[in-house]
């Protein structure tokens, strides 16, 4: 029982397309902003996880070449990878290399530093990028944040690439700041409601208030 | 019910949702972007969902042994 391909199957060519208009030109960087907003206002305002679960293409490019074109071991993702504190540890150290990098932009725009035309893989190796660069009509921290979110979009299909090699196609997935981040949302929203649905004041009579993740009604 | 065992999902869940795209059965959903959850009665038992889980957290389950635990509750 095959299910028909509808459009948003084919949203894996946005990851190669993205990368690729970032060699030529740094700022279509701006564009990942969007991967950056959507998740999360999508889970803010009750979609849930329907990014990842549908629109994600970079989920949706590790899934093919990991699945169709057979580049994947597909051997168990490691317990320590997938356990709660290396998420949240992944999750606190992406973000804090995520305001490193904002830090660095105000630098360039207050005029403390000059513009690195340079993109930071792993967030340590300086790679040239300056062929990317052709000006810019805006300020020169328009420029800084663009190569510093290359950077960071660049470095995590990198490591997303290598874990899909050596373990399975999405194991990207169970790490990934961004699905943490809407995963966390949806489970504080989904507690709020059951609160809201099933309280009555005083009870402690049910586990819901403790937290647990609506096994209950399973 | 047609097969012996079943899926169920564990506590590493990301609901990342790639078991609700290879079930055969449409038998998977994701609960308000927390959890995936099986449905039971619609599963078959083909693990496909067991092998592509990138957080390897979905097992199979004995329908027998669920029986006989029940029968032994009685």
């Amino acid at each position: 029982m095959k299910q028909k391909k509808k459009w948003y199957d084919y949203l894996w060519i946005i990851t190669p397309i993205y990368l690729g208009l970032g060699f030529f030109n740094i700022m279509f960087a701006w564009l990942g902003m969007i991967f950056f907003m959507l998740p999360l206002l999508i889970s803010i305002f009750g979609g849930g996880k329907l990014y990842c679960n549908r629109f994600c293409d970079r989920g949706q490019f590790l899934q093919l070449l990991g699945k169709r074109l057979k580049l994947s071991r597909n051997k168990p993702t490691p317990n320590w990878m997938r356990s709660k504190v290396f998420r949240y540890g992944f999750l606190i150290f992406f973000f804090t290399m995520f305001f490193q990098m904002l830090f660095t932009t105000y630098l360039v725009g207050s005029g403390a530093q000059g513009l690195g035309q340079a993109v930071k893989l792993f967030w340590t190796f300086k790679v040239p990028w300056q062929w990317a660069y052709h000006g810019t009509v805006f300020a020169l921290w328009v420029a800084q944040f663009a190569f510093g979110f290359y950077s960071m979009m660049l470095t995590s299909t990198l490591i997303g690439l290598i874990v899909m090699a050596l373990y399975k196609p999405r194991t990207w997935c169970v790490f990934c700041p961004m699905g943490t981040t809407t995963q966390l949302i949806c489970q504080l929203r989904a507690r709020k409601e059951e609160k809201k649905d099933s309280c009555v004041d005083n009870c402690s009579t049910c586990s819901i208030c403790s937290g647990k993740r609506g096994e209950e009604d399973a | 019910m047609a097969s012996k065992r079943y899926a169920e999902v564990g506590n590493f869940c990301v609901a990342c949702g790639t078991c609700q795209k290879v079930c055969p059965m449409s038998a998977i959903s994701i609960w308000k972007g927390v959890i995936a959850r099986i449905d039971k009665n619609k599963c078959v038992g083909c693990g496909k969902c067991v092998k592509e889980c990138p957080a390897g957290t979905i097992e199979f389950k004995d329908r027998e042994e669920e029986h006989e635990t029940e029968k032994e509750m009685v």
